[in-house]
């Protein structure tokens, strides 16, 4: 018996059992990179946090081991500067960053660098042009002189916003201080050879990436300024 | 019975005379998004070679069972399932650059060679000549990627694969990296460029 190709029945039919077959076959394949891809995930997570103490995992090098050598301990804090429970590394940080400051859970990694001290690391997160952009700030023992700073961007024009995560921009931040004569006053970017009026600590912005650049500013602000009683406290 | 197919045609044609970018005009978007820098381009070829050949292959193997009324959603749903499965698999075992590409494997789908290959070629013709097919249409695109590519890091951004190329003794020379190739735009004009360069070496492409 030969089948009518062109029947409603065979088609509809044809089409059910393709999908049933290209759906499995995705979800096989989903299901079994899934435990790679978080490790490659996580990995990503530990470089860019490290990035912002200036460790740079040569190619090869295992870096969750570079990871738990210099990153000894981590935490989460609340808004008044008091721990809270949970695993800072879990915290969804893009979630935190869009509710009001007082009710985030904000995660702190602890890095010992040896002769150079204790550096304190806080994420930041925000928007840019395109796309979220985010990025860790890391402290001196002092909590108000930065020592590092890394950012990264999902969609930002290259060669233009996509600057923000090269070492050229986010090298500025580091010395800059967040606490002038006892006022919280997050580091600027502004455009080139302008200057803020209030006398804070400010970097250049990137040329042609005005959006991007007003993005990290406003970033800054709104993700560091939950951390200013914790920060304070150190400033001792 | 189809008239005998001459593979060596179907593997090289597309290369240079029936190259899919600048004789079919086709992927021309593709070719804007991924041109800013060399080594995406070279992943993003690599991709589209991969899920043209195969998806090509599975057409020809089921040509002859798909309902013509639905032959388009059937092509759709194969190069879709290869594509997710692709960007999966870069996501697992090549993590930097999935995240360079981010969403422009996902657009591997709306490529048009890849429907305009299946639609002429793999829908007619027998798995190993539509495997020859989807590899020279994949390279022909891949290679014009690699050129624009090329020229728009090279002198958008004066590296290449991320090394420095132009000394630094240009830069203090006065020399600046023009910041407009870095822009989709300059991706079209070095592709038409390219064809401009293509047809007056190939006359017979050229329109009276």
């Amino acid at each position: 018996m030969t089948m009518n190709k062109q029947s409603n029945t065979y088609t509809v039919i044809y089409i059910v059992a393709l999908v049933v077959l290209v759906g499995s076959a995705l979800a096989f394949t989903a299901m079994s990179l899934k435990p790679r891809q978080q490790a490659n995930l996580d990995a990503d997570k530990m470089r860019q946090i490290m990035a912002s103490v200036h460790i740079t995992p040569e190619k090869g090098e295992n870096i969750i081991e570079i990871y738990r050598r210099h990153i000894n301990d981590s935490f989460v804090i609340t808004e008044d500067g008091n721990r809270a429970e949970g695993n800072a590394f879990d915290i969804n940080t893009t979630l935190e960053s869009k509710k009001p400051a007082d009710e985030r859970l904000l995660p702190v990694y602890v890095c010992d660098l040896g002769d150079k001290g204790v550096k304190y690391i806080v994420p930041v997160n925000g928007a840019g042009l395109w796309g979220p952009i985010w990025g860790y700030v890391s402290f001196d023992s002092d909590g108000s002189t930065i020592y590092g700073a890394y950012f990264a961007h999902q969609g930002e024009t290259p060669g233009l916003g996509a600057e923000i995560e090269k070492p050229a921009f986010s090298d500025q931040f580091d010395g800059k201080h967040i606490f002038k004569d006892g006022q919280f006053k997050p580091v600027n970017v502004i455009k080139t050879g302008q200057k803020p009026s209030d006398g804070e600590d400010y970097v250049n912005a990137i040329s042609g990436g005005t959006i991007t650049s007003k993005g990290v500013a406003a970033m800054l602000d709104d993700c560091l300024t939950p951390y200013k009683n914790f920060l304070s406290t150190l400033n001792k | 019975m189809a008239e005998k197919i001459d593979y060596k045609n179907v593997l090289f044609n597309p290369f240079s005379k029936n190259n899919p970018v600048i004789v079919q005009i086709l992927g021309i978007c593709s070719v804007l998004a991924v041109t800013a820098k060399l080594a995406p381009a070279l992943v993003m070829g690599l991709s589209v070679i991969a899920v043209l050949a195969f998806s090509n292959v599975i057409i020809s193997l089921i040509r002859n069972t798909i309902p013509t009324n639905i032959r388009i959603i059937v092509q759709l749903v194969v190069v879709a399932g290869l594509v997710v499965i692709v960007s999966q698999l870069l996501q697992a075992y090549a993590y930097d650059v999935s995240k360079q590409l981010s969403v422009f494997i996902g657009l591997i789908i709306t490529n048009c060679i890849l429907m305009g290959r299946l639609e002429a070629f793999a829908m007619a013709n027998r798995p190993w000549a539509s495997f020859l097919d989807g590899i020279g249409n994949g390279v022909g695109y891949a290679g014009i990627l690699i050129i624009v590519g090329f020229f728009r890091e090279l002198l958008g951004s004066g590296t290449l694969l991320g090394y420095q190329v132009v000394p630094d003794s240009f830069y203090e020379a006065g020399y600046v990296n023009n910041g407009l190739m870095i822009l989709p735009p300059m991706a079209l004009v070095t592709v038409a460029c390219i064809i401009w360069v293509h047809r007056s070496r190939n006359k017979d492409l050229q329109e009276p």
